[in-house]
This record gives structure tokens, C-alpha cells and sequence, in this order.
């Protein structure tokens, strides 16, 4: 029977001679087992005709056998070569896309796995059914045989489609595999010579698919065979299930590696700064010329705002450098502003009051952000000597990104007179402008990579990574606990304690302020709540204190700094009392 | 000055006012900020007064294609309210009075055009009309108690000019009062009052009818974003107050109509709705290009992709001509501030005048255009050497070949208008339907070996006589508008045909009714592209058998001469000398500005940061050929560190990636697949 096989495929296999007895045993032994599964029924009725005619291969001739530890070898080999080789090729095409790729260790486990489940399976059942096998052997043989012509072709393949086509077929088949083994593996675990004695006894067709199965890595057999068999049953229903499992977020899996694993522990701002200077950029010298080329485009700059045009900077890179650069040689003799998008503070509110009142020079305040537009629109119109440049870093920003934002800004920039250069980030900033605020703006853009990094950008942001230090917290709060009466500093002192006690509890919302009032009573610190909420508002004032309103009306009580610096405060407080 | 603080974000800086110019011109930012000299000077200049004059061209024709709209318009509102004007106090008038007269214009999705038109609209209005117009956005009244105020400080703002200024503090004090429906009943009857003890009226004085009670216009500029309930509410409250204020609505429409009913499926019943339709934008296009581009008026000519580039942006981008202009200008300013012999891009008598105080670097330039270079080649060696090293000869050069440019462009649309005539006729429109898709064609090679050329010409010669006649007056038409005498005697040739074929008309019907019988036996019902074939199949049997007949005979002559015209004055640009003076030709730059890809930049510019997220360290090390595994010292590995939170937040700012709280240090994708 082997005959039909090429000799390559030969090469690998090793036979050996087992005795029918030892067969007996090993299905008995896994009859126990096959309990389990019943209510996998639906899966077990396939793989169960897939078993009638491999036990049918068994009783014609069960002294051929296979080890087939070559095959989960060599699988394991292949898996990781041609994901190392999916790499390379990935390497060369220019736009990349995320690929889910798994890593290669689990992924040859998983192969491994796969590859040995379907031969348990098959033996487990195999007693069950001797009848009525021939037609089903046929139709698998020609399934084996027109798989062996595709993994002729699959040998020559490329290095490029191999991974894909296996990451694909490894989504696809992860869920009926699964349970499979699942059982395998608990099976596996007790005795290695069990797993191979259980091989042993798997037929010549059942080398077939194991051929099958190694040369695509992981897609198991039973499991295509079974998809097939069902798909002539009702296609349509399983197409749609195969698509959603192809598609379904599947568990995505993600490393167990975290930084705490590294023997570093997270860097504060301070030495995180300090350890980015000492690395030296590298390409500088290209990376100067580069600036340089943008450098050359400041006077057509210059011309194109004039012409009505505002510019958008786009490109990786921090463009901070740049438009001070720009504004340096260019903009010395007009009057501009210079708008740090990034600054976690900013709002439209204090742009357009930093030109009202510091440009223009108003002193009047306004009812809302429209009629402060409004009256800065008037005043250019009116005053056609005016002129304003206006810098804006981050335009796309978390506080300006919104519509209202994005519209104020663009109204401001449409005026002839006031210029706008503003630089983005976000990949998707303009997804912020639609086209009657794209008309507004009136765009050129300009593509400027700089490779600079985002120092200041991202300085004000809390990275996950940097350490947070309370340091300012700290000495603040401390500040104006000193200037407190005993009596507030009592209070205060309460409610720190309630939250550091509260410190485990994730539901947390704060102390009511009824109870907070009883405790308060209680140590002899108010009398009445009228007293208390006077003593609230000073803290409320320098911002040591958030109130809430909870789901059921009550007013909740908080304090907004984080347990670690209250309890370094109480320590200290408690240390100089 | 520092520009960055831990506890502001703007940071305002005026210079000295002794230190400030006065003026600066704006010409300094032209040649890459060089030492200004005279020519960069001229350019810009030229640059600017060029666009300016395409510029009110477009302002023009903008205006001619709102005319029509506004005729209409205005007849709708002289019609409505005659009851009110009349005071007329009959029953059937109180009954009918509870429809609001509206008049829907259909604009478009070309949104960003839309207040151009507004803005011409309000102006229209308040100088023939009335002084009560009232312009609102949807996104200024969420609800009817914001809309009622827009609307009353509006109306109040427009009197403002008519009464004392006085009125300007008591409307601030008005402001936080509540406006109703009776307050502004009350402010018109006294305001109408006023004006008509006063009988004076400075603005309106026009048209009498309006003088007495003038409408109030409020026009709804996008129906579309308006709530129902705020429209709704709002019609029946001032269906309700109409025998006190002529109160027209004016809705501006981007969709189709049928959306007034579906926004007003109750309140739709008190409408009386006129709708009225804007030129679409393309027409709009079409006549845009007709005016700018498609004539010898401005020197300045698009090249094929830079013109494909900005129809494109336009056709799959926005609709909005507003922003095909904006592109032409920067196409303009462009060509201007990156070819330095757009000087000679003027008017013909100025550029002659130009040529001649050409200085010696500018002719080296023109001696090294392209195309220029082409030319030289071609000529015999002593005249070689006179372009390339006489001064006054190349000059004298120049000057033939800009007058021969002119020329060619003369020849050249009215030659494309004459073949747009035919070509528009033919079915399925073989060389594009719009004549700017011809006129692309024909800027890109030489049509006529375009594959589609031989079988419009086969279409061509198939055409009915009526269908002949008709494109033939058309082509006269087309050259008797252009004065001058271009092209020989081409248009004396077109009249003839003309004559002729109205002349066959009457003699020779017989022949045509017995050729046509015999044809039409073998006729069943078919589609065009059989019926063609069929044609052509029986022509050339025709053609064998049976001589032609007359008509036939001048049909082919028609085509021929055609054809000859396509060959002889359809040639694109590129072939004539000193095209690139006039054309632009920088496609590339027009769509990296406006129609720019921030997306790829990025990512080219990170180079798969696949690799980054995966194993950051490795990468870094292997591009700075370490081995990770050695023993690198602690501080290399603190600043591997360093860099990796460094890069984790740089990619968290450029949105690839955001902190997730389900797991601890980890991040979620937010591109590619996110989870």
C-alpha cells in the first residue's frame, strides 16, 4: 500500500510491527474515555464514519505501522522556518499590515497537537464500527489523493503565501480542534508510551492524512474531513459558521510578559528624560538634511497664507522644532500665537482669549465662546490693519479635536487676515474635518517627516510606563494643609483615612456627605452642616476635594490623589504631630 | 521666548511697533526668499493680477448662474403675501393665511458652495426686497427657544441701520428677555408703522409693491440638519402669527426635496412650497472651465493630469467648485513661483514687450526648455547656432513662437468646441460626453490615434441628415462667436455644407424615401450597437452595389473635413514649442496639497511597526548590530528601556495604539485589526 506514496514522503517513516493484542488493549483502554465526549455528539457521528474505515485499513493490515514522531519533528521545523521566512518576505513589500502571528513556539505546540488528535480519535471509536466502511475509505482515499497533489504543489510554494495560508487555516480549524485536544492532552500527560502505542496502531490511510496534516502544518484532517462531510449536509449553514469563526475576534493572545518581569522598575519623567538624551540619535546628519528641505519651503509658506491658504503640517516627526524654526526667522515682525495643541489644558476658550485679550487687547469678558468669535471676527473686519499668525502644535489634540473646537478654529482661520500653520499627528486627524470645515480651513498640505521624537509632545501625557511621582501632589498638599485650623485639618484627616480604608474596595465612589457628617459630629469637629460644607469649599477651592453626585442623589465626597501620596502624607503628618 | 510651559498653552508675541514695517510686501516670499529682483517681482505680480482676473471672471459667472435662480426667487415672493399687503380682511384669506409661503432650492451635495450662494442670496434680497432677511444654521438652534432668539436678534440687528443707534442698547438689554412669536409681531407693526410715517426709505426703493409691509425672509440654510420637532414647532407657531408677520421661509436643500416631507410629515400641510432649482454643480463646472481655461482670454492653460487631478478631486471628492478654484489658484500661484519664464505668461502685446528686456539668464532658460531644445534640433546648423548663441535672434524666435502658441490655441478650442458638437451626438459617447474630458483626451496625445478615433469617425459618417444639420449650425454658431478669421476658410466651408444640406431637404426627399423604404424591410426590433452594425454592414454593400447617394456624398465630405481639422489643429500642447511659459505642468504637487495622504506618510516613514510592538528590543539592537543576548551593560539596557516607553508613547500619540485596562502594561491596537 505504500507504494502509491512518494519516496521523499517515505523517507521519514519508520514501520513497525505490532501486535493485534496490543491493538485490543489500547481501544479498550480508550473506551472510557470516549464517554467524555458524548455531548460532542455531533462532531463524534463525522470523525466515527471517518474511524469506520480506517479501522477497516486496520484489520487488513495492522502490522504497518508508523512512528510518527518524524512527522511532528519535522512540523514542528517547518512551522518555524516558514514563519521566519513569512518575516523576510514580509520585509520587502513597502505598506505593511498588522498579521496576527502567532509565536512560532506555540504555534508548532499547536501544530503538534493537531496533528496527533485525530489519530487518537480515530482509535478510540474504531471498534464500534466495522460495517459498511468501503464506500467511505474510497471517498477519503480520494480525498488523500487529491490533497497529496495540492502538498506537491504546497512544497514548492513560496516562502510568502505559506504563512498566511497557514495562519488562516490554523483560525479556522482552532475551534473544533480544541476540543479535541483538550482530551488529548490530559491523555497524553499520563504516559508518553501510551500516545505512541495508540499510534501505532493507526492505518495506512491514517498515514495519508498524517502526511497531509504535516505538510500543511496544522490543519487537522478529522476536522476537514468532517467539515466536508457536514458541508454536504446543509452548505449553507456551515459556510456561514466557518466564515464567522474564520472572522470572529477570536481570543486574542496576548504575552504574559509584563514590566514587571524586567528587573527595571518604572522610570519616573525625570530619569527617563535624563536616559533619552544620553542616547545619541542616530542618522543625524540625513536627518539635518531633511530638516533642511523643509526649512527651504518657510517663504512659499509665507506666500501661501498670505494668498488666503492655511497650512497643515503632516508626517512623523515632532514638528515642534520646525514651526519654532519658522517662526523664528519668519514671523519676528508680526504678531503671532503660539498654540501648544498638547498642553493637557488647552481650550478654544483660552485661545480665543489670549487673542482678545492679550492681541487685541479687550477687556471685556463675553457670554459665551460664539460671541467672543463673533467680536474677534467684527474686529478684523473692521480694522483691516490687523494681522495674526496663529501656531498651533497639535492640532488634532485630545482637548481640540472636538466638532465645536474644530469649528471655532476653522471660522478663525477663514479671515484673510489671520493666518494659520498648524501641524497633526493622529493618523486619523482628518477624520475631524468634514467638508464645509475643510473649506473653512482651507488647507495646503505639506508633508514634513522630521523622525524627531515627541519629547514635549508626549511629556505631559500619563504614559502607562513612566512611573507617576506625587512629589507635586505631595508638597502641595501639604501646603495648605499647614494653613488650615485644626478643626478643618481634622476633617480633612478623616476623610483621608475613610479612602485609604476604602483603598481595596474597586466600587468606591466616596463618603457620602450624611456620613461624613456623623463622623464629623462624632469627633467633635462641626456642629452643624452648614459649618462643614464652609470648611468643604476650601478644599474644594484647591482642588483636594471631588464631589459627586451618585446614582441615588446623594453627594459623594473624594479625594482626587492617588493612595500612594495620601498615605506618604498621613506618614509624614503623623511623623511631625 | 519659550514656547512651552507646564501651566499654559498659548503664547501670545508682539514685536517692537518701531521695529514693525509698515508694509511688507508680499512679493518677498516669491524666489525662495533670494534677494527680490525685479523679475521675481514682475512675476508675482503678473501671478496675482492673472488670478484676480480669473478670479472676478469666476465671481461673474457665478453671479449670471444665481440670476436665474434669484428671478425666480423674487416673482415667488412678490406672489406671496398679496393678500396681506392688500390688508385684505376676506374669509377665504383668514382661512388660506394659515399656509406659510416656502420656496425650496435645490442646491446640491456640493455643501461647501452653499454659502456663497446664501451670501449673494441675502444681499439680493436686502437691496431689492426687503431689509428683514434671516439666515439659519441648524447647529445655531437646537431648540425653538434658540431659534426664536437667532431669529429676533437678527431681525433686530437688520432695522438697526434703518432706526437710531440708540436701539443697539436696548437690544443688548433685549437679549435676555424672552422672545415670543406676539414680541416680534409687535416690534414689526411698529417698525412697519414707523417706516410708513416716515414714507422714507433709502435702501428699497426699487420696487414699490414692498415698500409698505415688507416680508420677513428666513432662510433655513440646511434643512437637512434641522431637527424635526424644532421645524415643526416652528411652523405651526408662525402659521399662527401670519396675518401679523409675511413671514417666508427659504429652504436650502442638499438631497432631493421629497426631504421637507419626510422632516415635516404633519406641519408639511401649512406649507405652500414652490421649489426652485440651483444649476447643478457640474453644469456649473463645465461653464467654469468654458470661462477659465477653454479660451484664449488667460494665458495660463492646465496640463492633462494637473486638469485630471482637480476634475478628479472634484468629481470623487467634494462636488464643490469652490474648492476646483481654490486648486486652480494654487495651480497658478505654482507655475509662477516654480517656472521662471512664466513671465512671458501675459497677454500677447505685454509678453511682446517682455521678450525684448529679457535678460541673459532668462534666455539660457529658454534655450534649455525641452522643447525649445527639440526645435533646435530640427534646424539647420546655421540657424542652430544663431538661437543658441545669438541674444537678439532667440528673441526674435521667442516672440514667433508665443505669437504662433496663441495662434494654435485660438485654432485649437475652437477646432475642440466644433468637435465636442459632433462628438456629443454620437451614442455612448465614445471620446467622454463633457467637453472637458475631450479637451483632457486631446491634451494627453494626438486624439486621432486614439483607438476609439476610427470608429467615431464610422459613427460619424452614419448620422441622420436633421442630426447633421443640427450639429452643423451649431459649429457655425460656435465660429461665428469668435471674432477674427480663423482657420481659412473653414467657416465659409461649414455654411456652405449647411446651405447644401437644407437645400437637399426639399429636392431630394423622393430619393431618400425610396432608399429608405427598401431598407427598412429587413428591420426588426433591435438595440442600438445591432442596429449600427447592421448599417455599416449594408453601407459597405451599398457601397459596392449602388452608387451614393447625394447626401451621402456631402455626409462623407462633412466628415472628411472634420477629420482634417481634428488632424491639423488638435495636436496636444507638448508638440509646440515654448508650451511649458503657459502650461503647469506640476500634477503631482497639486494632489500631494490638496488631496494629501497623512496615513501613508506615516507609515512609510515608520517602516512597519509590526516590528516595533513586536520585539522591541531585538529591533533596536540588531539595527544597531548588538547582540541582544550579550551582556550589554546596564545602562545600554536602561536606555533600551528608556526608548521603548518613549516609542510606546509616541505611538500611543499618533493613535496606533491606547492603553487598555484589561490586562496589566498592555495596550490595545486601535489600526489594522484592532481588538
Amino acid at each position: 500500500m505504500m507504494n502509491h506514496l512518494k519516496p521523499q514522503e517515505v523517507k521519514m517513516l519508520e514501520v513497525q510491527f505490532v501486535g493485534d493484542d496490543d491493538v485490543l488493549n489500547h481501544i479498550l483502554d480508550k473506551e472510557e474515555g470516549a464517554k467524555f465526549r458524548k455531548d460532542r455528539a455531533q462532531l463524534l457521528v463525522n470523525v466515527k464514519k471517518l474511524m469506520k474505515k480506517q479501522e477497516s485499513d486496520l484489520n487488513e493490515d495492522d502490522q504497518e505501522d508508523l512512528k510518527d514522531e518524524n512527522y511532528v519533528d519535522i512540523l514542528g521545523a517547518d512551522t518555524q522556518e516558514s514563519l521566519k521566512n513569512g518575516r523576510v518576505a514580509g520585509g520587502s513589500s513597502k505598506v505593511y499590515s498588522f498579521q496576527t502571528r502567532k509565536n512560532p513556539e506555540k504555534m508548532a505546540e499547536l501544530a503538534y497537537e493537531l496533528a496527533k488528535t485525530p489519530g487518537k480519535s480515530t482509535s478510540l471509536i474504531s471498534k464500534e464500527n466495522a460495517e459498511k466502511m468501503a464506500s467511505t475509505s474510497q471517498s477519503s482515499k480520494k480525498q488523500s489523493t487529491s490533497d497529496k497533489d495540492q502538498l506537491k504543489s504546497d512544497e514548492k510554494n513560496e516562502f510568502l503565501s505559506t504563512p498566511y495560508r497557514l495562519r488562516k487555516r490554523l483560525t479556522v480549524s482552532t475551534l473544533p480542534s480544541d476540543t479535541e485536544s483538550e482530551y488529548s492532552d490530559s491523555n497524553s500527560e499520563d504516559d508518553n508510551g501510551v500516545k505512541r502505542e495508540e499510534e501505532e496502531k493507526i492505518s495506512e490511510v491514517l498515514m495519508d492524512q498524517k502526511r497531509i496534516a504535516k505538510h500543511r502544518s496544522v490543519s487537522s484532517s478529522s476536522c476537514k474531513k468532517v467539515s466536508a462531510k457536514k458541508m454536504k449536509k446543509d452548505t449553507t449553514t456551515d459556510l456561514v459558521e466557518e466564515y464567522f469563526e474564520a472572522h470572529s475576534s477570536s481570543k486574542v493572545l496576548t504575552s504574559d510578559r509584563t514590566l514587571q518581569k524586567l528587573k527595571r522598575t518604572k522610570l519616573d519623567q525625570q530619569t527617563l528624560h535624563n536616559l533619552l538624551s544620553k542616547s545619541s540619535p542616530s542618522f543625524s546628519a540625513e536627518l539635518k538634511q531633511l530638516n533642511e528641505q523643509h526649512e527651504q519651503l518657510f517663504h512659499k509658506w509665507m506666500l501661501q497664507l498670505h494668498l488666503g491658504f492655511n497650512i497643515v503640517l503632516y508626517g512623523l516627526g515632532s514638528k515642534k522644532e520646525l514651526l519654532e524654526k519658522f517662526r523664528a526667522s519668519m514671523l519676528q515682525d508680526s504678531v503671532h500665537v503660539v498654540i501648544n495643541g498638547f498642553f493637557p489644558g488647552i481650550t478654544v476658550k483660552s485661545i480665543l482669549n489670549s487673542i482678545t485679550e492679550e492681541v487685541l487687547d479687550h477687556m471685556g469678558t463675553f457670554q459665551s465662546v460664539l460671541d467672543q468669535l463673533d467680536w474677534i471676527i467684527n474686529k478684523f473686519k473692521d480694522d483691516s490693519s490687523l494681522e495674526l499668525f496663529l501656531l498651533i502644535h497639535n492640532l488634532d489634540s485630545q482637548m481640540l479635536r472636538g466638532d465645536k473646537s474644530q469649528q471655532i478654529l476653522g471660522q478663525l482661520s477663514s479671515l484673510p487676515k489671520i493666518y494659520l500653520i498648524a501641524s497633526i499627528d493622529h493618523i486619523n486627524a482628518p477624520l475631524m474635518w468634514d467638508h464645509s470645515k475643510q473649506s473653512l480651513y482651507n488647507w495646503l498640505w505639506y508633508e514634513t517627516t522630521t523622525y524627531r521624537p515627541y519629547t514635549e509632545e508626549t511629556s505631559y501625557e500619563n504614559s502607562l510606563l513612566v512611573q507617576q511621582c506625587g512629589t507635586l501632589a505631595l508638597s502641595s498638599l501639604t501646603h495648605v494643609f499647614r494653613s488650615l485650623t485644626p478643626n478643618a485639618r481634622g476633617i480633612f484627616r478623616l476623610l483621608i483615612k475613610y479612602q485609604l480604608e476604602n483603598e481595596d474596595n474597586p466600587s468606591y465612589i466616596g463618603l457620602s456627605f450624611q456620613d461624613f457628617y456623623q463622623q464629623c459630629r462624632e469627633a467633635f469637629l462641626v456642629n452643624s452642616d452648614l459649618t462643614l460644607r464652609a470648611q468643604l469649599i476650601e478644599f474644594r477651592d484647591h482642588k483636594l476635594l471631588r464631589t459627586k453626585k451618585g446614582t441615588d442623589g446623594v453627594e459623594y465626597l473624594l479625594i482626587p490623589i492617588d493612595t500612594g501620596t495620601l498615605t506618604d502624607f498621613l506618614e509624614k503628618e503623623d511623623k511631625e504631630a | 521666548m519659550a514656547t512651552s510651559s507646564v501651566s499654559k498653552g498659548c503664547f501670545v508675541f508682539k514685536p517692537d511697533f518701531k521695529r514693525k514695517k509698515v508694509s511688507f510686501p508680499l512679493a518677498d516670499y516669491f524666489n525662495e526668499g533670494a534677494s527680490l529682483s525685479e523679475d521675481s517681482k514682475l512675476r508675482f505680480d503678473t501671478c496675482q493680477l492673472l488670478w484676480q482676473q480669473m478670479k472676478s471672471e469666476a465671481e461673474e459667472l457665478q453671479e449670471e448662474l444665481n440670476k436665474n435662480l434669484f428671478d425666480n426667487l423674487i416673482e415667488f415672493l412678490g406672489k406671496s403675501h398679496l393678500e396681506f399687503r392688500k390688508k385684505s380682511t376676506n374669509w377665504n384669506y383668514q382661512i388660506k393665511s394659515r399656509e406659510i409661503p416656502a420656496a425650496a432650492i435645490v442646491l446640491g451635495v456640493n455643501v461647501t458652495d452653499h454659502d456663497l450662494i446664501f451670501k449673494g442670496l441675502t444681499e439680493m434680497l436686502k437691496d431689492t426686497v426687503t431689509p428683514y432677511v434671516v439666515s439659519l444654521q441648524a447647529k445655531e438652534c437646537p431648540d425653538v427657544k434658540h431659534l426664536l432668539q437667532k431669529l429676533a436678534s437678527q431681525l433686530m440687528g437688520c432695522c438697526v441701520d434703518i432706526e437710531s443707534t440708540e436701539e443697539e442698547n436696548v437690544q443688548s438689554s433685549q437679549r435676555k428677555m424672552h422672545y415670543s412669536m406676539a414680541f416680534l409681531s409687535t416690534w414689526y407693526r411698529s417698525i412697519t408703522k414707523k417706516i410708513d410715517s416716515e414714507s422714507v426709505n433709502k435702501k428699497i426703493t426699487s420696487s414699490s409693491q414692498w415698500k409698505e409691509s415688507p416680508p420677513i425672509v428666513i432662510i433655513l440654510k440646511d434643512i437637512e440638519s434641522f431637527s424635526t420637532k424644532v421645524l415643526q414647532d416652528f411652523i405651526i407657531i408662525s402659521s399662527q402669527y401670519l396675518h401679523e408677520l409675511p413671514i417666508v421661509l427659504v429652504f436650502g436643500i442638499a438631497t432631493s426635496p421629497i426631504i421637507i416631507h419626510r422632516l415635516l410629515p404633519q406641519a408639511v400641510s401649512s406649507l405652500c412650497i414652490e421649489l426652485l432649482q440651483s444649476l447643478s454643480c457640474k453644469e456649473h463646472l463645465a461653464k467654469l472651465l468654458d470661462k477659465l481655461l477653454l479660451t484664449t482670454r488667460f494665458p495660463f492653460k492646465l496640463n492633462e493630469k494637473a486638469l485630471q487631478i482637480l476634475t478628479n478631486i472634484f468629481l470623487y471628492h467634494d462636488f464643490s467648485v469652490q474648492n476646483f478654484i481654490k486648486g486652480l489658484q494654487l495651480a497658478i500661484l505654482e507655475h509662477f513661483y516654480s517656472q521662471p519664464l512664466s513671465i512671458l505668461c501675459c497677454d500677447l502685446p505685454e509678453a511682446k514687450r517682455r521678450i525684448y528686456s529679457l535678460s541673459e539668464d532668462q534666455c539660457e532658460s529658454i534655450r534649455r526648455l525641452p522643447s525649445f531644445m527639440r526645435y533646435v534640433e530640427k534646424q539647420t546648423p546655421e540657424k542652430q547656432v544663431a538661437s543658441l548663441t545669438n541674444e537678439r535672434f532667440l528673441k526674435e524666435e521667442t516672440l514667433r513662437f508665443l505669437e504662433e502658441l496663441h495662434i494654435y490655441h485660438e485654432n485649437f478650442f475652437l477646432v475642440l468646441r466644433c468637435f465636442h458638437a459632433f462628438m456629443s451626438s454620437l451614442p455612448k459617447y465614445p471620446l467622454g460626453r463633457q467637453i472637458r474630458e475631450l479637451y483632457c483626451a486631446c491634451l494627453e496625445k494626438n486624439i486621432w490615434e486614439s483607438q476609439e478615433y476610427e470608429p467615431v469617425l464610422q459613427l460619424l459618417r452614419m448620422l441622420a441628415k436633421d442630426e447633421l444639420i443640427a450639429i452643423l449650425q451649431k459649429c457655425v454658431e460656435v465660429f461665428k462667436s469668435c471674432p477674427g478669421k480663423q482657420l481659412g476658410s473653414t467657416a465659409e466651408k461649414l455654411q456652405e455644407f449647411l446651405a447644401q444640406f437644407q437645400s437637399l431637404e426639399e429636392t431630394e426627399s423622393n430619393e431618400e424615401e425610396n432608399g429608405s423604404g427598401s431598407q427598412q424591410k429587413g428591420f426588426q426590433k433591435t438595440d442600438l450597437y445591432h442596429l449600427q452594425k447592421s448599417l455599416l454592414e449594408m453601407k459597405e454593400l451599398r457601397s459596392s452595389n449602388k452608387k451614393q447617394t447625394k447626401f451621402e456624398v456631402r455626409r462623407d465630405r462633412v466628415v472628411d473635413l472634420v477629420d482634417n481639422l481634428v488632424r491639423k489643429y488638435l495636436s496636444p500642447p507638448d508638440t509646440q514649442t515654448l508650451y511649458e511659459v503657459v502650461y503647469f505642468t506640476g500634477a503631482h504637487m497639486l494632489r500631494e496639497h490638496l488631496n494629501a495622504a497623512p496615513r501613508i506618510a506615516l507609515h512609510t516613514a515608520l517602516n512597519n511597526p509590526y516590528h516595533y510592538l513586536k520585539a522591541f528590543a531585538t529591533v533596536v539592537t540588531a539595527a544597531e548590530e548588538m547582540d541582544p543576548n550579550s551582556t550589554a551593560s546596564e545602562e545600554i539596557k536602561e536606555i533600551i528601556h528608556a526608548r521603548f516607553i518613549r516609542a510606546v508613547s509616541e505611538l500611543e500619540l499618533l493613535g496606533f495604539i491606547k492603553p487598555t485596562k484589561q490586562k496589566t502594561d498592555h495596550v490595545a491596537r486601535l489600526t489594522w485589526g484592532g481588538c
